[in-house]
Order: C-alpha cells, then structure tokens, then sequence
C-alpha cells in the first residue's frame, strides 16, 4: 500500500465524496417527496392521478438505473432538453427512489388497522386530525426500516453516476486507476469512502427502528 | 320519563342489496341502559355503527337531542362527540401511552387543557385500578385492561350517550369479569348506555330494556326479567333457548311438555 499516494489524493476524494453525498441526499429528498404524494393518491385513491401512479411505479422499478440516467443525459437533449450532469444524477434518483419510497409509505399506510381511524373518528376527530395523530404516527413508524433500507440503496445507486461523467468516488477511482495504475489504492480509498457515508445512516436507522418499535401491536 | 336523548325512526341500512336493517324504531332515554341481543348478523354492529355516523344510511332518520346525524356531515362531527364508543377489538393507539389515548381527543378535540384531562383521566384510571398504567403503552396490557382504558378514553369526552359492541368477545374467560364490572358500575352512575352483548347473565343485571334484534328488525322489547322468562316471540325464544343450557337439561329430564319436540 503506497500511504502518499494516499494522502495525495485524499482530497480528490473528499470532493467527490461531498459530491456523492449532496446528489445523493438531494435525490432522496425529492424521491421521498415523489414517494409521499404517490402513496397519498393511492391511499385516497385518486381517479385518474391513481392510474399515473402506477404506471410510473411499475416504469420507475422496473428500469436500471443506469438506463434511467442514458435516456436524461444523452436522449433528452435530443428533444431539446440540455440537463447538467448534476440534475441527471438528482432527477434519476428520485425517479428511482420515488417509487420505493411510494411503496414503503404505501404498506405503511395499509398497516393501520381500520378500526383505528374508526375509534379515532368516533372520538370526535376530524379527518385532518386523524392523520396527523393516528394514522401517519403509526403508518410512519412501520415505514421507517423500508425507508432506510431504500436510502442506503439509492445511496448505493449513486456509482453508476459515473457513466454520465459525475466526477463522483466511482468516476475518481477509476480515473485514477487509469492514470497511476494504483488499483489496490484507488479502490481502498473507494471502499472506505462509501463505508463512511453508508455506515453512519446504516447506524442511526438502526436506532430509530429500535425506537420505534412501539408501533408493533402486541396483545 | 326523563328526556329522550337518541331517537331512531325507520331507520334503513343497506349493503348494496343486502338490506341490513329494515325499518328500525328506537327511543333512547337520559340514563336508560338498553341492552341489545340478537343472533349473528342480525345487524347489532351496523345499528351501532349507524348511530355513531360511521356508516351512511338508506332511509329513516337518526337524532341525537333533536339533531340529525348524517354521515360525512359538518353537524355530525360536533354530534359524534357527544357518543362514546367502544369496540369489540382492542382499538387503543398503540403508538401513545394510556393516558395520550385518554386525553388526546378532549385536547385536540375539545380543546380542553392537557392538565385538566389528564387530572380527570388520572381520576377514571384511579377508579378503574389502572392508574399505574398511565405511561404504559397499549401492547404493555392484558386485553381486559386495553378495554377498560377504551372505556375511559370515551368517557374522558363525557359523552351523552355510550355504545358497546360486544366489547368483552374478544377476551379471554378470566378478563370478562373485570370489564362488565365497569360497565355495571357506569350503569349505576346513571350513564346511558347502548350495549350489544352475548354475556345473557350480565345483560339481565345490566338492562333497562332488553332488544332483540333479529334480520335487520326488532322482534321484541321488554324488562330484563320478561325477556328472560317468558319470552313472547318464537323467534326470541329459539335465540335464547342456545344460551340455557339448564332449560334444556329440565326438559330432558323428562316433564314432557309440548315445548320438548321443539329442541331436538
Ligand atoms: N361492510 C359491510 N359490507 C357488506 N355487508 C356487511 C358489512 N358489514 C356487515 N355486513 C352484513 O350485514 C349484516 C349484519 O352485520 P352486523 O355486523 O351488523 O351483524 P351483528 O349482529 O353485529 O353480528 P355479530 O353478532 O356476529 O357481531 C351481516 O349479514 C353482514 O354480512
Ligand atoms: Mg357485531
């Protein structure tokens, strides 16, 4: 292992790193955002907004992403739609990620047992009332290790930015392959990298599921 | 009698074709404690569920002091809270602690102050023997204690009126006990009360008025004892026929009246 290499291109990394990570949490807060209104209008079921769902669901889970990522970055400007590389990256993973995330809102949602809106609405509250005390408490917390397992996927997902010229930590590491040759380096810096984004959110999830457990019924 | 408080008039239920209930008529007076019975299916639940504005309706009218309820109506809402209700299955929040359960409709609600409805939930709990529950949550209780919460937790909105629904079918045999005993001691406070229930004995010590509902109508209406003894109809006399066991060990034993064909 040649440490000065290292420490040499430490930096590289860390910008690519910061990189990663600003596309990535951008990309999963309009991915939670997609996910969010998708499960509502599934949840209200929606005429005609329901049918647009699913079709984007079924479209958006069932493409690679990398495809997603080709058809943004070299077919849209085709159409007169010029996206920097960044946007590509942001747009790809919250149509990735959005219908993940619809999906674990989704059978959160339908985890609430009706009887619990019932009592609740028997109680006197009203609809607004109901999902922000009952329903949303409950169908969240059921929700939370389908979100952070679709977090640290979309995560994950962000190596394939490479192939549209992202100078993320994959595109660093086999930039720097191709120059130095350094593989054993270049890829060692690239594990850790990923490990010190991935291992944090990894941990806090943990935490909050075990948090939250409460929501699971038991008699 | 005092003021009639609920008042259903050829009250219609349907489910698509189903017709659940046909043409209901029930007066419901402050302090009264109706118990309904009936065999399954009969529409106990639906009735209950109507009242409280949880179903919409195909005909007939339903009052609460006068005022319509009508599901989905504005009106409705400020009815609905003058109508506790309880269900058969465990249906506290399980994501809040006993006391939040108790005290988050009159808060959120009634805009009561969270002091004053926890001071009360505190009292209810106290005398219910559960005030050391209070920060437990609902996964932390035995099933009978889950519906003793549910009891306060609708009290704790002093409703005009209270509905049970089977609340004790869901329990294990030793947990029955200790939640009729507080719907026997609700009765005593003079609470109104609708209850749907298959304990016979509990209803007889409980009830006002016994109703029989039976394919969506009420068969029969009488004081506990009446219904009891001397049932009027056929009908009523088949349903309760499957609960006296010892009715039947009677007539086997041999005083041949003309009732013993009818059994077997
Ligand atoms: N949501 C529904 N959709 C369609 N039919 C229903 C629905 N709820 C109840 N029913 C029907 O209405 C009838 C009355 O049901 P209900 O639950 O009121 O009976 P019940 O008297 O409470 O019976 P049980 O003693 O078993 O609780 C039944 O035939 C049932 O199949
Ligand atoms: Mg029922």
């Amino acid at each position: 292992m040649n440490w000065e290499f290292i420490i040499k291109y430490l930096p590289l990394y860390q910008r690519a790193a910061i990189l990663t990570v600003k596309i990535g949490v951008i990309g999963i807060v309009f991915a939670v955002l997609v996910g969010l209104v998708c499960a509502a209008v599934q949840y209200y079921k929606i005429p005609v907004a329901r049918q647009i769902t699913a079709v984007y669901i079924e479209l958006s889970r069932n493409t690679p992403l990398l495809v997603q990522l080709f058809f943004l970055y070299y077919g849209f400007p085709k159409i007169g739609v010029r996206l920097s590389a960044e946007v590509c990256g942001v747009v790809g993973l919250a149509f990735l990620g959005g219908s993940y995330m619809a999906e674990a809102f989704r059978s959160g949602l339908e985890a609430v047992d009706d009887v619990q809106k019932e009592s609740a609405f028997s109680l006197g509250l009203n609809s607004r009332q109901i999902l922000g005390y009952v329903i949303l408490p409950q169908a969240l917390s059921t929700s939370v290790p389908a979100l952070v397992a679709n977090i640290i996927f979309l995560l994950k997902e962000t190596s394939v930015f490479s192939a549209i010229s992202l100078m993320d930590l994959m595109f660093t590491a086999k930039d720097l392959i191709g120059l130095y040759y350094k593989t054993t380096e270049s890829l060692f810096l690239l594990v850790v990298f990923y490990l010190l984004i991935l291992l944090p959110v990894s941990i806090v999830g943990t935490l909050l599921e075990r948090r939250l457990r409460y929501a699971g019924f038991g008699d | 009698m005092a003021e009639p408080i609920l008042e259903i008039e050829q009250l219609i239920k349907e489910y698509g074709q189903n017709r659940v209930l046909d043409g209901v008529n029930l007066t419901v007076h402050k302090g009264e404690v109706i118990v309904i019975v009936g065999p399954s299916g009969c529409g106990k639940s639906t009735l209950l569920r109507c009242i409280n504005a949880l179903e919409d309706i195909q005909g007939g009218i339903i009052r609460l002091h006068g005022e319509e309820i009508q599901k989905g109506s504005a009106s409705s809402q400020k009815l609905r809270q003058k109508i506790g209700m309880v269900f058969q299955s465990y249906d506290l929040f399980p994501h809040l602690t006993v006391l939040d359960n108790i005290t988050l409709a009159p808060v959120k609600v009634q805009k009561r102050k969270k002091e004053d409805a926890a001071k009360e939930a505190m009292e209810l709990l106290t005398r219910i023997g559960l005030a050391d529950k209070a920060n437990s949550y609902p996964r932390q209780l035995s099933g009978g204690q889950k519906q003793r919460v549910a009891i306060v937790r609708a009290l704790c909105m002093h409703p005009e009126i209270l509905l049970f629904d089977e609340v004790t079918a869901a329990l294990d045999p030793e947990m029955v006990r200790e939640v009729l005993d507080v719907m026997l001691d609700l009765a005593r406070q003079g609470k109104t009360m609708l209850i749907v229930t298959h304990e016979m004995s509990f209803a007889r010590a409980v009830a006002d008025r016994v109703i029989f509902l039976d394919q969506g109508n009420i068969v029969e209406e009488a004081k506990p004892e009446e219904f009891f003894e001397h049932p009027k109809t056929e009908r009523a006399q088949k349903f309760l026929h499957v609960f006296s066991f010892d009715q039947v060990k009677k007539q086997e034993e041999g005083n041949c009246s003309e009732q013993s064909e009818s059994h077997l």
